[in-house]
């Protein structure tokens, strides 16, 4: 039958395929340096290891890749080496066919340091011709970091061949780390290879550049030259890196304390619950991401988006509650406003202990808010990116919004004269829930940030509540412009007395500063000027 | 102080106040110390040492509610000046270990062998002297509390803004405590006392003996209180509290009076410290966290602010009752308790248990009286004119 009859062509041609795959065609340079494995001698494992990396056979990248993992068995009797995989199943590594089993005479091929970076470097080298630009680009990077004189071979091949922009680059990198320290470099390769380390410019280049030995006088100048310009590069990166967490801290505490300047400045109420409105806002998002989860996996990205509205509501809600419960009886004695809602913080802070247990929740990340990218020589994490558009988004609306709705306008006025807006005819009391309302519900959306950045907790909010207060006395009341600076100066400020001054000295000195600066000006940055001040 | 102007001073409430503390400070140390163990009215070591914590709340109380009911300065700080007069007493009972820590360096207390000290920080000598940290005890606290105020009080930092910065002032303490290189042994803080004076710590004479001297000092701070408040001093601190630009116009400095306040309640709130932590046996960061402070103010507003006696009341009730709460199976819901007291005394009960029980008396004495001039006046068959409102 035909069928039948092509069927077995095919087998036939496949088993001979098989076969010519499997066996060794002749005994050549491959199978002798295979065996030199077996000499427990780390000269020979050297010599084996670059002619097996260089020898293009199949059989390099496993045998390689045992020898790395510990799992190449060498017999000292037979000279016959085994790669064990991980499943248990043994090949000879000579020829690659199947073995039952590993003779109990053999032990794995030993290392030292020196071995295994050439290990490491061959391993390199065997991926640059990667189909997968990334193994590409890894292999490229992990040769740069090796720099054996053994992969120049390699690289120089797949520099040859490679048409990926970021990939040439780092075989680019790659080959100049190897020149630098190939002894028998030419000068002008070595200054080339400086040149170019010159212009990656990064914290390894620099390392390179500084431990690479001796080296021809017009080199060592070249080098020296080129160190000083990495430096120097490098310090207005850390700089920039320096201003980018400053911006990010920053963008954080805006978002906690922009509610808080709202209440603060229009009613002069000082909210201890604050923070807790934060808190419920986080947990907000918590739920809303149960509920995805358990029944619409597929809007886990959309997440965030749902949870803002809600989060608002949820802490707006509790906040015009809080107003017409607790505050409205309490204005005008601020200090007893401070005591009453420093109480109501630890009730809902109690509350959401036993209704969620005080351990952290897990709250997800979604697809587009996970990752990073660099830029420069810095990384730049989408969500805290995010999270500062976000912030500044959310003041932008809440700006226009005072601007240019007619709620926002009694809010002024109510802010500037409460009698003189009442005698107008303004409902003061109402403008007052609203406000607090608005202010905690800002919170609450600001706990859908700090969810992705921070942990979920009963005490989530109890973290920020003193930066916040931070931010707004130091900002000044009643004008949201301060709140801005306010945030961002102190976010800045911290960021770079850091890496000077450790954490939390950084942080006790920002507090003390902004004690000093209290004395200088006891109303913040931007004060509200005339009558309004003493009432 | 004449002997006239101390009774003259004290009104009904202060004379049972009084009469109460110095009544336990001698007989709860006694029937500790004389009754047999077991027996009836045997009061037990822990309850001795329990009581002596409560005794050093009230004076933190008295401090707090001789500034914030008397000058208007509300405080959220206190708990600092609290715990550097615990620190300064903890260092000295630190240097009294001796050779007797685990490691049994002679100089060093055991947490600085453990984080490689080499020698004693400048700042740690002079403590293994009592009458030094004693000193210590006052002018570490006073002196804070007399730097940070001559800066806010000169530059008028009032209200709100003044209890937001003294609350970051105690965060930043509490941070920098927390440090193990700051020197004060980090997050354990000072503890496994041995002996203070060459007395144990442990021993139940001991204890009786720092019960006794805690009612001591809280009568002692009672009396300088009492003293400063009924003064002509005390009267400018009042006028000060409810109308401060007013005081300033009329000629008084204003600041100054504020520093000086400020500063003594300082000092008292160091001694309480001291006191406690012989009792409790370990001090550490912990206490500097602003809730600790915010809770001390909260024993005075349900005690009653501003009537001295409510400050010491309230901290003991408050302190009893969370002590009550916090074990057991209603441990969960003291939170929310004590959230609710906050709340509830500053809409319902803003003058306090003693507030309120005095105003009650005042009336009801004025109604008695009343009553009696009417019948008297019935008598007489003239009617008295009413008063105008």
């Amino acid at each position: 039958m035909p069928t039948n009859l092509s069927a077995r062509l095919c087998t036939f041609v496949l088993s001979l395929f098989l076969i010519a795959f499997a066996l060794p065609a002749f005994a050549g340079p491959f199978e002798d340096a295979v065996a030199k494995f077996a000499n427990d001698d780390y000269s020979d494992t050297e010599e084996a290891i670059g002619v097996v990396a260089s020898s293009g056979n199949k059989l390099a990248f496993p045998i390689i890749s045992a020898l790395q993992d510990g799992r190449l068995m060498a017999d000292p009797d037979s000279k016959k080496v085994y790669v064990t995989g991980a499943d248990g199943k043994s090949i000879d590594a000579a020829t690659g066919e199947p073995v039952a089993s590993v003779p109990d005479s053999a032990s794995a091929v030993r290392l030292n340091n020196r071995l295994r970076r050439s290990v490491d470097a061959a391993i390199g080298s065997l991926t640059l011709q990667s189909p997968e630009i990334g193994t590409r680009l890894q292999a490229a990077q992990s040769v740069f970091k090796s720099h054996e004189e053994t992969a120049l071979e390699a690289v120089d091949g797949a520099l040859a061949k490679e048409t990926n922009k970021s990939v040439k680059a780092a075989l680019g990198d790659a080959r100049a780390a190897i020149l630098l320290f190939k002894s028998d470099a030419t000068e002008v390769e070595k200054l080339e290879a400086v040149a170019t380390l010159k212009t990656r410019g990064d914290q390894e280049a620099l390392a390179l550049l500084t431990g690479m030995g001796d080296q021809p006088a017009s080199v060592t100048k070249a080098a020296a030259s080129a160190i000083g310009s990495i430096q120097s590069s490098l310090a207005v990166w850390s700089g920039v890196q320096n201003a980018w967490y400053g911006l990010s801290l920053g963008s954080v505490l805006l978002l906690a304390a922009i509610g808080l300047a709202i209440t603060f400045g229009v009613m002069g109420v000082i909210n201890m619950a604050h923070g807790e409105m934060v808190m419920l806002g986080a947990y907000t998002t918590f739920v809303v991401q149960e509920v995805i989860r358990t029944r619409y996996p597929a809007l886990f990205d959309y997440s965030l988006l749902i949870a803002v509205p809600l989060a608002f509501l949820v802490a707006g809600a509790i906040g015009v509650l809080i107003e017409r419960s607790i505050i409205r009886f309490l204005y005008g004695r601020p200090l007893e406003t401070l005591l009453a809602t420093w109480g109501l913080s630890l009730v809902l802070q109690q509350a959401v202990r036993t209704m969620f247990g005080p351990t952290n929740r897990e709250v997800g990340n979604p697809s587009w808010m996970s990752g990073a990218f660099e830029l420069g020589q810095i990384t730049i994490t989408y969500n805290r990116l995010w999270i500062l558009v976000f912030t500044l988004a959310v003041f932008a609306i809440l700006l226009a919004m005072l601007r240019y709705t007619a709620l926002g306008l009694e809010m002024r006025a109510v802010t500037q004269n409460r009698r003189m807006a009442a005698s107008m005819g303004i409902a003061t009391s109402r403008v007052d829930a609203l406000t607090f309302g608005l202010g905690s519900g800002i919170a609450g959306i600001a706990g859908v940030a700090l969810s992705q950045i921070d942990n979920v907790s009963p005490n989530l909010g109890q973290s920020y509540i003193i930066d916040s207060f931070m931010v707004v006395v130091f900002g000044g009341v009643g004008n949201l412009w301060g709140t801005l600076v306010g945030a961002f100066t102190l976010g800045i400020a911290n960021k770079f007395l850091e890496p000077v001054a450790g954490a939390v000295l950084g942080k006790i000195a920002i507090l003390v500063l902004i004690i000093l600066f209290i004395q200088k000006r006891p109303r913040g940055l931007f004060a509200l000027k005339g009558r309004a001040v003493e009432a | 102080m004449t002997p006239h102007m101390l009774t003259r001073s004290l009104d009904r409430s202060a004379t049972i106040f009084l009469a109460v503390v110095a009544a336990c400070g001698i007989l709860i140390p006694l029937s500790n110390l004389l009754l047999p163990a077991g027996s009836f009215l045997q009061v037990p070591t822990y309850l001795v040492a329990l009581w002596g914590k409560y005794v050093c709340y009230a004076i933190l109380a008295l401090s707090i509610d001789l500034i914030w009911g008397y000058c208007g300065i509300l405080s959220l700080g206190h708990g600092a000046f609290f715990a550097l007069g615990g620190y300064a007493m903890g260092m000295y009972l630190m240097r009294q270990i001796g050779t007797r820590g685990v490691y049994g360096n002679p100089l060093l207390p055991d947490f600085m062998v453990f984080l490689n000290y080499s020698k004693l920080p400048w700042y740690w000598y002079g403590f293994d002297m009592f009458w030094f940290a004693a000193l210590m005890v006052l002018v570490v606290p006073g002196l804070l509390a007399f730097c940070f105020g001559w800066l806010a009080f000169r530059s008028r930092v009032t209200g709100v803004y003044l209890s937001i910065i003294t609350q970051a002032m105690t965060y930043a303490l509490l941070l920098a405590f927390f440090r193990n290189d700051f020197g004060f042994g980090g997050n354990n803080g000072l503890t496994d006392f041995k002996d203070i004076l060459g007395f144990n710590v442990q021993a139940e004479g001991t204890r009786a003996a720092l019960f006794a001297l805690s009612c001591l000092a809280l009568i002692v701070a009672f009396l300088i209180c009492r003293s400063v408040v009924s003064s002509k001093l005390g009267k400018v601190l009042i006028a000060i509290r409810d109308a401060e630009s007013r005081s300033r116009f009329l000629g008084y400095r204003v600041e100054s009076y504020k520093l000086f306040v400020f500063t003594l309640s300082a000092c008292m709130a160091g001694v309480a410290g001291a006191l406690y932590v012989p009792q409790v046996g370990i001090i550490n960061p912990s206490e500097f966290a602003p809730g600790n402070s915010i809770e001390a103010v909260i024993w005075v507003a349900v005690g009653g602010r501003g009537t001295l006696v409510g400050a010491a009341l309230g901290a003991v009730v408050v302190n009893y009752a969370k002590t009550l709460f916090t074990s057991g199976m209603l441990a969960p819901y003291w939170l929310f308790m004590l959230g609710a007291l906050f709340i509830l005394v500053t809409l319902l009960l803003p003058k306090g248990i003693v507030g309120t029980f005095n105003a009650w008396w005042d009336q009801s004495k004025e109604k008695r009286t009343a009553a009696i001039s009417a019948s008297a006046a019935a008598e007489d068959g003239v009617t008295e004119p009413k008063m105008a409102e």
